[in-house]
Order: structure tokens, then C-alpha cells, then sequence
């Protein structure tokens, strides 16, 4: 009864730090398995009581995001970073060395409670691998010794706190810079200058600019902000879009990072713009380590003037803004699903039109912009948008942000004008034997050598950031294979072309890819591909099936190497499905067993 | 001229039959059919040997070693092997075992049944040894049509046969295959 009622307590406690509001239900949950490592079936009731919700919304939350359990954990959660990037760098033997060490197997926790280890998608740390989450926080650059050193301060039980700085260190790996990174920037003047010059003035400056989305779709960010400052209403929201879901981006980790002020100063200036007071950043869970960091440059900003009420002295600029942590989904990059996630709700896509320009958070206009958008922004406002348009391509304004990384000398950031060559890139990174380039990550396109001469730009590789590369003797269908498994664990499972189509994709890939597959698979992949992309209902599952279809296209002989000559193979190993059984029963007559030879007699059609 | 009747073979896998009650759900059509074509091996012939078909109506998933050698004979000795029904297309009922380890299954019917005299997990070559999990007859033979529902309808096998047997390109209306 103590127990119970304490329980209640610290829910009580939680919820009332949150006032009470059943949209930061996410935040809530999170913080009360900050609390008590997991969210018992118990726990998930009082949270519900007190929020006076219902029980089974409480539970579809807490059951859609991958970083909060229904099950227990250990006292230490550790998630290997599980991109193809930390595979190449050796993610996979530095995991089964760390369960050697504490003796526990991936997946589960041990007996005592203690340690739990597991894998979790691209933790955006692609240039400073193999890395992993302890508790929610960032390691990085993991290698046996660090290895040892964890284990030690694990069965030592040291709190986290107490765990060596080292272990956490994010470096930014900045290797070029342009007109974004390379000027500096003096807080306050994007905001002096939208107060001095009006609203319609630094529309006009956005609009020559060019400036279009940096979160990949390029969508003009002028013409959303227009719709947005035009849409009927006194309430309106600016979003920035932190989740960096995509694996091999991590762009918007830098920015933050080390830019958040102009990152800030962006999204301060849009509501200005567009007539909002209120704004979010909704930062992934994987960069958590980087909340309190933020919140306390928030308060700078506030204490300068620069955010809060009667922003530089105006009483008419008032505008704050609020960090939301999300919690391992990717789809929640999706900016419906990335609203709905605000919400306090499950992150599933919602059905578009309405646009959030017009019905967004709470039904509100809503801008939502990547983080590189608001930045460049600010930029304009200061410098005007012709400064910005004089980089870039006709259709491609200005510089974008690469995050390099897999087989190269130099991964990190690179900034460039849009309209670069990939060769460029490559020389400048040093990858010398690049066979193959994952652009703008796995919802994105893999190309060949052959097209090394392409330009990043929208008229022709459009890309939202991630770039990884794979040299010669890397085999492109580890990392195909890899990606169909991210789509399969980040589909949300809201329609039926995705939820089923990604687990074919992936059976199908496994199966060419350890040797049992035929030509027939390989065209079953491409009808697969093919609806998917007509039939899903958002990105995720629209982009899919892209590396699969692109390395069918770009690396045939990746494919034609492994497979069987016959017209078809079963998708299991028949003889091997018996096994179990066989066990059970004892049998080892020759019913018992499904051998080749005995069946491939006349099979064929 | 009479035409040389087709050849058709029908099999229940791991099924519950519902597929050939609905065949038989053909009614007076049946007399139609049987002129039209000639039944090999099938539950409803009960010919046990099967002979070179043109076409072979699989009902039910695959469930256990038998299952395995049935199918792949059909596939052998049929030029058109069609999918009927859920339990072919997707494993159906038999497949809720999926998410049971097959030790779990054989436990709970054969050892915590109820009034079990002797509980044990029968081992006899007579009886066919269990896949660990059941599977969609597509995942071991190569098929060339499917028939979704559970049953599809004796309208939607009529319009299939008689479609196929015409040698036109199968058109099935929407009710015919959808359930919404
Ligand atoms: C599955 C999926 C994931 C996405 N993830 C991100 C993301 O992590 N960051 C981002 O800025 N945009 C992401 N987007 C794009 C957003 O929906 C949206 O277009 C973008 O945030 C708009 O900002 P922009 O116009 O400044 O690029 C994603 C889209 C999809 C379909
Ligand atoms: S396409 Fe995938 S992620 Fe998008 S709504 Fe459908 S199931 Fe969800
Ligand atoms: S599909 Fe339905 S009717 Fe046909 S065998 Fe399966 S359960 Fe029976
Ligand atoms: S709900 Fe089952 S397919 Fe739509």
C-alpha cells in the first residue's frame, strides 16, 4: 500500500510539473520512466487518473515510441546505434563483446535487474561511431576499451552522473563551411532587423531568396510562411522539425549544437512573421543529451531580451519557445505525424490536405520547418535574399548541409552551394574507392560510380542531408539489406501497403541475400516496390522500397552472384522447419525429414 | 467437335474444407462444370493418385511435412497451380499457432489437455511430422493465381474457372474478391 501510494505520488508530482496538460503526455511518460526505468501496466493507470484520460490512449502511446517500455528494464538500457554506418565501423562485434562481458544476451535484461542491452536505429552519431544510448544518453566512438571501462562502472553500479565525461563527448567534425556556417552571426540582429524593416519587408527578402525546405521535400518555405501568416486565425505555432530520423543525417545535431542561437533566432523571427507567439522544438530522443544544454541557452535568450515577453523591447513581440523530446520514431520526422507526436498522441501521418500551414498543432496554422531552414532564414533577414540567391543553381538556392559519412578519410559536415558535384564531395571528404553513395539516406537514392558527375541540387539529386558513402569492398547489399529492416521496425503500422509490404521487403531481402533467392524473388521485389510506392500512405512508405529498387537498377551483379539458377526456391529451409519437432518427438525415420534432393524432383512448374 | 475436357485437381492442406463446401456451393453449375471438365485427384473423387493436370485448386496452407510433398507434387503435375482461399494465401486460421512455439501447441493439446490418459506428444512415422510454423502456400511452391477469401465465394470460383477455362484474362468484380 506504501508502494501504491507512492507511486501515486511521484506520478502526481510529474503530471503537476507538466500542469496538468494531457498534451505533453509524452513528455510525462518520459519522465516517469526517468523515474521508475519502465511503465508498468500499474503506472500507465495512475498517469492516466490523473491526467483524466483514458487508459487505453495512455497505453497507445506508451506502446507506439521505442524508447519507453511496457516491459522492465535493467537499471542501465544500453541501445546500440544500428545504422549501416556503425555496422561498418563494427557496431555488431563491440555489441556481442559488451553482452559477453556482463553476461546478457541482446534483447534482454538480466536477472538481477541490472543491465539491459539492445539495438535502436542511426543515433545520428554516423561520423564518430560505432555508437550507442546509455539510458538515453549519447556514447560515442566505442571501442573494446571503453567497452571495459563501461562494464566496470556498470557492475560497480556508479551512477550515470558520475560516468566519465570522455564517454560522452560529441564532437562537430565541421570541415567546411560557407555562407551559413562560415559568417558570423550577432544574436538579436535577425530580430532587430524584422522590427526595424516590418514583416513584409523580410517576407519580400524571403522570397527572393529562393530559400527552400532543408529537410529534404524543398518545398518553398516563403510561400509556406505567406500561407501560414494569411490563414484565418489569432493563434498560430512554428515548428522546428530536430527529429533527424534519417539515417546518416546529422546536420541538425551540429546546428544545434553549436548554432542554436541562430536556429532560435529563425524560428523567433517566423513568429514574428507569421503571427505566433508560441514555439516548439521537437528534438529527437537520441539527442537528448543536448535538452538541458538548450533550455539553459533558452533562458540566455531570455534573459537577453531575444525570447519571452516584449522581445528587444517591443510589447507588441512576444514569442517563447518550448523543447519536446521525442522518443525513437522516425516517422515522427513526418510533420503531421511529428504534430500528432506534440500532442501528446501516437505519431501516426495524418491525412493531408489540410496542410499544417492552415490545420496544424491543435488544428492551429502551424509552420514547420528543419532546423537548417530556420537557420538560413535568420540569415536572410540580416543579410537580404539576394545575398542568399547569388549561391546555388536556378532552381536551388543557396548552400546545404551535407552529413558525410562511411568510407572516407574526413566524415562530418560539409557546407556547400547547391549544384556540387558527388566527385567533388568525395575528393574532398577522401573516398577514393567509392563504389556506391547512399544520397539523402535510405528514404532517399543509392547510386553507382557512373553517376558520380551528378550535381546536389533539387533540379537533380535532391537530398535532406545524409550522405554515405560505401567503397569497393564493401558488399551494397549488407547495407540494402539493413535498410529494409529500419523500414520494417519504423513503419507505424497505420496502413497496410507499409505494415505487410515492409516485412515482405525485408523476407525477400534476406532471403537473396543469404544465397536462397531466384530471379522470380527479385521480380516480386520490384511489384512489391511498385505498390508500395502508389499505395502507401505517407513518405516512409512511399520511399521504402527505393534502396531495393535503386540497387536492383544501379548493382545488378550485387545481386545476380548470390542467386540460385533454378525458377524458384521455397522462402524457408523446409528441412529445418521439421527440426523442431523432430526434438519433440524423437523421430528420425525418414518421414521426418524434407531433404532437397527428394523433393526438387519435378517441382519445378 | 468436342473438345478434350481439362483436367482439374483439388487438395485440402491445412484447411477446414470450407473452400470445397463452397466449390460444392456450385449447386446445378456443378453439372456444367462436370461437362466442361474432368476431376483427378480430389476429395470429391476421392482418386488418390494424381495425374498430369491442367489445373490445380490448393486449399489450405502448409502445416506439416505431407503437406510439403502434396504440394509440390500438384506443382509438378499441374500447369496452373491457383491459391484458394485465406488459409493458402496467408496461413489463415492454422497460422494463429504461429505465435506459439510448436512445443507450446503439442504441450497444451497433447500433455495439459483435459482428461488425458498417458499425456504425451504422440511420435509415430504414421503421423505427419509439424512444421514449426505453418506457411502460405506461396513460400514453397511457385503459384500462379490467387483466390482471396474465407471461403471465396462459389460465384467467384465460377467466374474464375469459367474465365480461366475460356482462355480470356480473369476479371473478377470488386464484391467478388473484396470483403469491405
Ligand atoms: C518519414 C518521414 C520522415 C521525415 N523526417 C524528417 C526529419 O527528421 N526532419 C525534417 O526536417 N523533415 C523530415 N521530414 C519532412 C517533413 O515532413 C517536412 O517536410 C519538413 O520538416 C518541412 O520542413 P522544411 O520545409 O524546412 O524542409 C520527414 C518526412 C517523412 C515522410
Ligand atoms: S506509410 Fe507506413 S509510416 Fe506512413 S502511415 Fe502508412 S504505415 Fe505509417
Ligand atoms: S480459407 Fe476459410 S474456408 Fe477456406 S480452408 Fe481456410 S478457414 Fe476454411
Ligand atoms: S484493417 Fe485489415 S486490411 Fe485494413
Amino acid at each position: 500500500m506504501v508502494e501504491s501510494s507512492m507511486l501515486t505520488e511521484t506520478i502526481r508530482d510529474i503530471v503537476q510539473h507538466h500542469s496538468g496538460m494531457p498534451t505533453r503526455l509524452l513528455q510525462i511518460l518520459r519522465d516517469v520512466q526517468d523515474r521508475l526505468t519502465w511503465l508498468s501496466p500499474e503506472t500507465l493507470e495512475r498517469v492516466a487518473e490523473e491526467l483524466s484520460i483514458s487508459p487505453n490512449k495512455v497505453r497507445s502511446v506508451a506502446e507506439f515510441y521505442s524508447f519507453l517500455y511496457t516491459t522492465p528494464r535493467g537499471r542501465y538500457d544500453i541501445l546500440f546505434s544500428d545504422n549501416i554506418t556503425d555496422r561498418m565501423l563494427g557496431n555488431r562485434e563491440l555489441l556481442h563483446y559488451l553482452c559477453g562481458r556482463l553476461k546478457v544476451s541482446i534483447g534482454e535484461t538480466r536477472s538481477d535487474g541490472l543491465v539491459t542491452i539492445g539495438t535502436t536505429s542511426c543515433t545520428g552519431m554516423c561520423d564518430q561511431g560505432p555508437a550507442a544510448l546509455v539510458n538515453g544518453y549519447t556514447l560515442t566512438r566505442l571501442n573494446p576499451s571503453r567497452l571495459d571501462g563501461i562494464a566496470n562502472l556498470i557492475e560497480s553500479r556508479i551512477p550515470l552522473a558520475e560516468w566519465p565525461r570522455e564517454l560522452f563527448e560529441v564532437y562537430s567534425n565541421l570541415r567546411r563551411a560557407d555562407i551559413l556556417l562560415g559568417r558570423h552571426f550577432a544574436d538579436g540582429s535577425a530580430l532587430r532587423a524584422v522590427l526595424k524593416r516590418g514583416p513584409e519587408a523580410i517576407m519580400e527578402e524571403m522570397v527572393k531568396s529562393g530559400l527552400r525546405g532543408q529537410g529534404g521535400a524543398g518545398f518553398g518555405s516563403a510561400a509556406k510562411w505567406i500561407s501560414c501568416r494569411n490563414a484565418p486565425g489569432n493563434v498560430k505555432y512554428v515548428v522546428c522539425n530536430a527529429d533527424e530520423g534519417e539515417p546518416g543525417t546529422f546536420k541538425d545535431r551540429v546546428l544545434m549544437q553549436d548554432f542554436a542561437d541562430l536556429v532560435f533566432e529563425g524560428m523567433t523571427l517566423c513568429g514574428r512573421v507569421i503571427g505566433a507567439q508560441h514555439g516548439f522544438v521537437y528534438l529527437r530522443g537520441e539527442y537528448r543529451y543536448m535538452l538541458n544544454p538548450l533550455k539553459a541557452t533558452l533562458q540566455r535568450r531570455r534573459e537577453a531580451g531575444l525570447l519571452g515577453e516584449a522581445i528587444l523591447g517591443d510589447i507588441s513581440f512576444n514569442f517563447d519557445i518550448e523543447i519536446h523530446l521525442g522518443a525513437g520514431a522516425y516517422v515522427c520526422g513526418e510533420e503531421s505525424a511529428l504534430i500528432e507526436s506534440l500532442e501528446g498522441k501516437h505519431g501516426v501521418p495524418r491525412i493531408r490536405p489540410p496542410f499544417p500551414t492552415t490545420h496544424g498543432y491543435l488544428n492551429k496554422p502551424t509552420v514547420v520547418n528543419n532546423v537548417e531552414t530556420f537557420a538560413a532564414a535568420a540569415k536572410i533577414a540580416v543579410e537580404g535574399g539576394d545575398w542568399f540567391a547569388s549561391r546555388g543553381t536556378a532552381q536551388s538556392k543557396g548552400t546545404k548541409l551535407l552529413s558525410v559519412s562511411g568510407d572516407c578519410e574526413r566524415p562530418g559536415i560539409y557546407e556547400y552551394p547547391f549544384g556540387i558535384t558527388v566527385n567533388r564531395v568525395l575528393e574532398d571528404c577522401g573516398a577514393h574507392d567509392a563504389q556506391g553513395i547512399q544520397m539523402a539516406g535510405p528514404a532517399g537514392h543509392m547510386i553507382s560510380a557512373k553517376q558520380f558527375d551528378r550535381r546536389i541540387c533539387f533540379e537533380d539529386l535532391a537530398t535532406g542531408g545524409s550522405f554515405m558513402v560505401f567503397d569497393q569492398k564493401r558488399d551494397i547489399l549488407d547495407g540494402v539489406r539493413n535498410f529494409a529492416h529500419f523500414f520494417v521496425h519504423e513503419s507505424c503500422g497505420f496502413c497496410t501497403p507499409c505494415r505487410v509490404g515492409t516485412s515482405l521487403m525485408r523476407d525477400l531481402m534476406d532471403k537473396v541475400h543469404t544465397g536462397h533467392g531466384t530471379r522470380y524473388d527479385l521480380e516480386e521485389m520490384r511489384k512489391l516496390g511498385r505498390i508500395m510506392q502508389a499505395g502507401c500512405h505517407c513518405g516512409l512508405g512511399q520511399t521504402a522500397p527505393n534502396p531495393v529498387l535503386d540497387s536492383l537498377d544501379q548493382f545488378p551483379e550485387a545481386y545476380e552472384r548470390r542467386l540460385r539458377s533454378t525458377a524458384y526456391e521455397p522462402a524457408f529451409d523446409l528441412n529445418a522447419a521439421l527440426e523442431e519437432a523432430r526434438q519433440l518427438t524423437g523421430r528420425s525415420d525418414p518421414g521426418a525429414y524434407l531433404n532437397e534432393e527428394d523433393l526438387l524432383v519435378g517441382a519445378m512448374p | 467437335m468436342i473438345e478434350p475436357r481439362l483436367k482439374i485437381a483439388t487438395c485440402s492442406l491445412a484447411g477446414c474444407f470450407g473452400c470445397h463446401m463452397s466449390l460444392l456451393d456450385l449447386d446445378e453449375r456443378l453439372f456444367d462444370l462436370a461437362e466442361r471438365v474432368e476431376l483427378d485427384r480430389s476429395p470429391l473423387t476421392d482418386i488418390k493418385e494424381l495425374g498430369e493436370c491442367d489445373v490445380g485448386l490448393i486449399e489450405g496452407g502448409v502445416c506439416n511435412a505431407e503437406n510439403v510433398h502434396v504440394l509440390m507434387e500438384f506443382r509438378a503435375r499441374c500447369k496452373i497451380l491457383v491459391a484458394i482461399g485465406a488459409c493458402a494465401l496467408n496461413g489463415g486460421v492454422p497460422a494463429m499457432r504461429n505465435q506459439y512455439d510448436l512445443k507450446e501447441c503439442l504441450e497444451e493439446s497433447y500433455v495439459r489437455g483435459m482428461g488425458l490418459v498417458n499425456a504425451q506428444i504422440p511420435s509415430d512415422p504414421e503421423i505427419p511430422l509439424l512444421l514449426n510454423k505453418v506457411h502460405p502456400i506461396h513460400e514453397v511452391v511457385k503459384i500462379d493465381y490467387s483466390l482471396p477469401g474465407c471461403p471465396p465465394s462459389a460465384d467467384t470460383i465460377w467466374t474464375f474457372i469459367n474465365e480461366l477455362l475460356s482462355g480470356q484474362a480473369i476479371v473478377l468484380s470488386y464484391r467478388q474478391i473484396h470483403y469491405d
